[in-house]
């Protein structure tokens, strides 16, 4: 445990040693807070959260490629990854610790999104129980995409590889829906495809129902692409 | 202190690592010495647990590299090919954070720190970014992280490459003092460095070990012991016929006359040291000996004679 934690530091203040981040900060909460200005304050059209949140989720595919990118292919490039797995550190620690700082670093990110809601707040009077729970479904999501991350990073050496595989596997599991809604499949087909759609499990957590189907999906999207990570850095062993 | 046993290591077609086996006692300074290419960096990769063996078992400070692998990384110090470290931090930062993943309890982190930056020379770049040092700070930060929880066993890879000489020099120096209290295995391709470190050598070739034993033990394998080099004023006609007589002498070939000295190579049977006979010779017939020694095998030789490849 204190081996995980010892990793989570150095990692997560790692991103703080790289302008890269800052950059990604300033530009995805410029946009998330220009967009949640548009949508609901913007005179004249109907507030709607639903925008606001659907538009949060098209910012999160490239943001969190973006933050994992580094966390191993990095490593592999530069080839500290035969520094730290001779560490009397286990391989999964060595996951865990990365994966909790690209998460804490999102969470970050959406705790100071959150500042534009909150202003709304202090304006008026809003139904603070959809922002809560669509605020849930990002975490959620945006958990799921960082793991999707860590694991693709850790396959290859190079970043922008890592970054564009992540992106491409981010956007086919939240299109995956509505590109299958343009051929004709059998109904159960339809149903699986639905569930897999990771937006899919957003849509009723963005109206403020929450789930544990949903939950349970998201959760093990994670533990999935988390048990991919470990085994990714585990290859070196059967090389 | 380490007990390796028939380990093997195969990358698809190619054997690393063919079935070695060794043995090093507490206190020894082990040199892994091979051409490129020869397995040493796979054998310590096996041994620290980077990667597995194929066949075969190791154990270090009594634990086995397999059943217990974390048991052996706290007792080991490994020193990576090329000294790979994180770039963007602080050197501080850095042996920091090696101290607290390696769980040196926290009241004793700044002890470790303290020590480890006097024994490898870091004060003045404490606060520097590691990516903006030279490659000889580099390696001593490297060697840094690999002492700093005080390891039973160091496994250096290269520890000296890509240094100048004046570096060469401190690190060596700096292993040879570690030497007195762990037991260390380095690897290197450099024939000096083995001799001015190790209490003992390895030959690695081909993933095989070719030789093993110390300094001594190894040159004398060699086989050009044979050779006698002298210089020889007076006759030289008489002295060859008396040279034929010598008992022992296989063949000798007259070299060069300068200033009325006589230069030879005499070739004994068996590589016998024939000093003593060709002294006395020399006396008998009334002539002197300006120079006579028999030529030594240094570590090279025997290094190629071991190491050569048919192409």
């Amino acid at each position: 445990m204190s081996r995980i934690w010892a990793i989570f530091k150095k990692e997560f203040k790692g991103y703080f040693n790289s302008l890269m981040a800052y950059f990604f900060i300033v530009v995805f909460l410029g946009v998330v807070n220009f967009i949640f200005v548009w949508f609901i304050l913007f005179p004249g059209r109907q507030a709607s959260l639903r925008e606001y949140f659907e538009f949060f989720i098209y910012g999160l595919w490239i943001f969190v490629p973006a933050i994992t990118m580094r966390s191993w292919a990095e490593e592999r490039k530069l080839k500290t990854d035969e520094l730290l797995l001779t560490l009397p550190v286990r391989d999964v620690e060595a996951v865990l610790g990365k994966y909790f700082a690209a998460l804490a670093f999102l969470c970050l990110v959406l705790v100071l999104s959150f500042m534009a809601p909150l202003a709304v707040a202090l304006l008026g009077s809003p139904d603070w129980g959809p922002i809560l729970a669509g605020y849930f479904g990002l975490f959620l999501l945006g958990a799921a995409f960082v793991a999707i991350g860590t694991a693709i990073s850790s396959m290859t050496e190079n970043q922008f590889i890592a970054f564009l595989l992540t992106v491409v596997i981010c956007v086919a599991l939240l299109a995956v829906e509505e590109l299958c809604a343009m051929i004709s499949l059998p109904s159960f087909l339809i149903y699986l495809i639905s569930f897999l759609d990771i937006g899919h499990h957003f849509d009723s957590i963005g109206r403020g129902v929450i789930d544990s189907r949903d939950v349970i999906y998201y959760l093990s999207v994670i533990v999935f692409f988390l048990f991919l990570n470990v085994r990714s850095v585990e290859r070196r062993k059967w090389a | 202190m380490i007990e390796v046993q028939n380990i093997t290591k195969r990358f698809g077609p190619i054997t690393a690592v063919d079935g070695i086996s060794f043995e090093v006692q507490k206190g020894e300074v082990v040199g892994f010495l091979g051409p490129n290419g020869a397995g040493k960096t796979t054998a310590m990769r096996i041994l620290t647990g980077f990667i597995p063996a194929n066949e075969g078992t190791a154990k270090l400070a009594g634990f086995d590299i397999f059943e217990n692998s974390l048991e052996v990384r706290k007792r080991v110090g490994y020193l990576p090919e090329n000294s790979p470290l994180y770039l963007d931090m602080a050197v501080d930062e850095f042996l920091r954070y090696m101290a607290e993943v390696r769980g040196i309890p926290p009241t004793k982190r700044q002890a470790s720190l303290d020590r480890m930056i006097e024994v490898c020379g870091l004060k003045p770049v404490l606060k520097q970014e590691i990516g903006t040092l030279s490659r000889g700070f580099r390696q001593r930060v490297g060697m840094a992280q690999a002492m700093i929880h005080d390891p039973e066993i160091l496994i250096m890879d290269e520890p000296t490459s890509g240094l100048d000489p004046n570096q060469i020099i401190g690190i060596r120096a700096l292993i040879k003092e570690l030497g007195r209290e762990k037991t260390v295995i380095l690897s290197t391709h450099i024939l000096s460095e083995v001799e001015a470190t190790c209490s003992r050598v390895m030959i690695i070739d081909r993933g095989k070990i070719v030789a093993d034993g110390s300094l001594d033990e190894i040159t004398r394998r060699g086989k050009a012991g044979g050779v006698h080099h002298l210089q020889v004023r007076g006759d030289r006609k008489l002295w060859e016929e008396k040279l034929k007589s010598l008992v022992g002498v296989k063949g000798f070939a007259w070299k060069e006359e300068a200033g009325g000295l006589h230069r030879y190579e005499v070739f004994s049977e068996g590589s016998r040291a024939l000093g003593e006979e060709l002294f006395r010779l020399a006396a008998d017939a009334g002539l002197s000996l300006a120079e006579l020694y028999q030529e030594k095998t240094t570590l090279e030789k025997v290094f190629t004679q071991l190491t050569v490849r048919e192409s």
